[in-house]
């Protein structure tokens, strides 16, 4: 989607649609909160934000792709990595 | 094995002429009708730009995101309905824990949410950017499993598709399955989808009044001028249960299943007999053991087509002959609510029976030579009565005959 996206960027953009699609509290998504526990996932929700992210970013993901991602700052290093 | 009284102890609706039973009960007594012009559909090739108009309910804040996630629009009304249902019958939610609940519901298409799905699919090349929730929506036991999921239900669990009998089966069967003994309480119902996607193949052969100028009385049934249905949708719950479980549970009984009756018409796809529809009407009414004369209301399928009212009211009054029991089809208000309309039409008629009148079959200003030979309410009759029956046929010829009395210990 964009190549100069920043860190700053990738994170309100995750934050936002986080919120959004999961009604969580942006106060509970922390760099070091875990993703599952805090967002509440299920398989299928990993399904979901395989598509999230293909709308916010532009790019596809596999559900492998979440097995390493424990943290939110894990997650937006992974998204960080890919748009930049 | 004895058999088990089984009574209704709970309604829940969510139609086109009232978001529950009390706006219902209102827009029954006064004829409101429920059908507007939607120029969307003009534009998507229509033949006929009515419909009856329901607006989507907002679950958000009522039920968590991933139960709205697995959701297509007809288990949307279905669960309104349902909530209404079981506050009523005095269900709350740690009830499913400790008694077995089943659930059959009446639903036979859940088009739009396919459609849109494979929309996504075929212009992403990818089945993963259809998202978690699409499979559960695009199944047409969408609503009973999603039904059974959020309630938790343990007991017998699928969706009935007889066509726009469809609801009304659903209630025939759980009433079987109680009355023999399988199951103490079976939520039923009939959920219907209300959109330009799910009715384009049936306004393509020709079904649909084009009455558009005046679409509060297109919707004519038994009228001599009727030119065709109205589609139309929502959702409808009917708590069953066993009078036994009811009494010793202190729930409201509003009234008792006491016949139902079935039959196929064993011919054209869509143009119905009477045959058929009076096999159903004599099943039923064997079953429920009454004379003719104790029918005091028929809430009949009648849609506004030309053959299927004037067959209905020939099966009628070949069953009835010259007892007369007032008929109307609540369909000229809502417009037909297909796989819904035989759990809605059950709602409709408790709804009168509870409040002392016969809802009115609007627009029927002239009876064809049939029509005529029946007793058809043309204005709102307040009247008491305790035993009604209600007819239900769908395509294929699949019929449906329930008759419902007022609980008398």
């Amino acid at each position: 989607m964009n190549s100069v996206m920043t860190m700053d960027e990738v994170i309100t953009i995750t934050n936002n649609f986080l919120v959004e699609e999961f009604e969580v509290d942006m106060a509970s998504i922390k760099p070091d909160a875990p993703v599952k526990e805090t967002l509440e996932l299920d398989s299928l929700d990993y399904v979901d934000l395989v598509v999230l992210i293909d709308t916010h970013f532009g790019f596809k993901v596999q559900q492998q792709d979440f097995k390493g991602i424990v943290t939110f700052q894990d997650f937006y290093n992974f998204l960080h990595q890919r748009v930049k | 094995m004895k058999l088990r009284r089984v009574v209704i102890t709970g309604i829940g609706a969510y139609s086109c002429i009232g978001k529950n039973v009390e706006e219902i009960k209102n827009s029954l007594y006064t004829g409101k009708s429920g059908i507007i012009y939607d120029p969307a559909r003009k534009e998507m090739g229509y033949r006929s730009a009515l419909t009856g108009f329901i607006e989507r309910p907002n679950l958000q804040g009522l039920l968590h995101r991933r139960y709205r996630g697995y959701m297509a629009e007809e288990g949307e009304y279905a669960y309104i309905a349902t909530l209404e249902a079981l506050k009523q019958a005095k269900i709350e939610d740690s009830f499913f824990d400790t008694h077995e609940v089943g659930i059959l519901y009446g639903n036979d298409s859940t088009a739009n949410a396919t459609v849109e799905t494979n929309d996504i699919i075929r212009a992403k090349k990818d089945t993963s950017m259809a998202g978690g929730g699409a499979i559960f929506q695009c199944m047409n036991s969408t609503v009973s499993m999603i039904l059974s999921t959020i309630f938790r239900l343990r007991g017998i669990n699928f969706t009935i598709s007889g066509a726009c009998a469809s609801g009304s089966h659903s209630i025939g069967m759980a009433y079987t399955m109680i009355r023999h003994g399988y199951q103490d309480i079976i939520i039923c119902g009939g959920a219907q989808e209300v959109n330009a996607v799910t009715f384009a193949s049936f306004d393509g052969i020709g079904a649909f009044s084009i009455r558009e100028s005046d679409p509060t009385k297109a919707s004519r049934p038994f009228d001599k001028d009727r030119d065709g249905l109205v589609p139309s949708g929502g959702g409808a719950t009917v708590i069953l249960e066993t009078l036994e479980s009811a009494l010793s549970r202190g729930a409201p009984i509003l009234g008792e299943v006491i016949g139902y009756g079935f039959s196929s018409n064993g011919g054209h796809i869509s143009q119905p007999n009477v045959d058929g529809p009076s096999r159903s009407l004599n099943m039923c009414i064997q079953d429920a053991r009454i004379q003719l004369k104790d029918i005091e209301y028929i809430n009949a399928h009648a849609t506004s087509t030309p053959i299927g009212d004037m067959n209905e009211a020939k099966a009628i009054h070949q069953v009835f002959g010259n007892n007369k029991p007032y008929v109307s089809s609540t369909k000229s208000m809502t417009g037909h609510e297909c796989w819904m309309a035989g759990a809605s039409e059950i709602v409709y008629s408790l709804i009168m029976m509870h409040n002392g009148f016969i809802a009115p079959n609007i627009n029927m200003n002239e009876p064809d030579e049939d029509s005529a030979k029946i007793n058809i309410a043309t204005s709102t009759i307040d009247k008491n009565f305790d035993v009604f029956l209600s007819n239900s046929f769908g395509f294929g010829g699949t019929n449906s005959t329930l008759i419902v009395k007022k609980y008398k210990p």
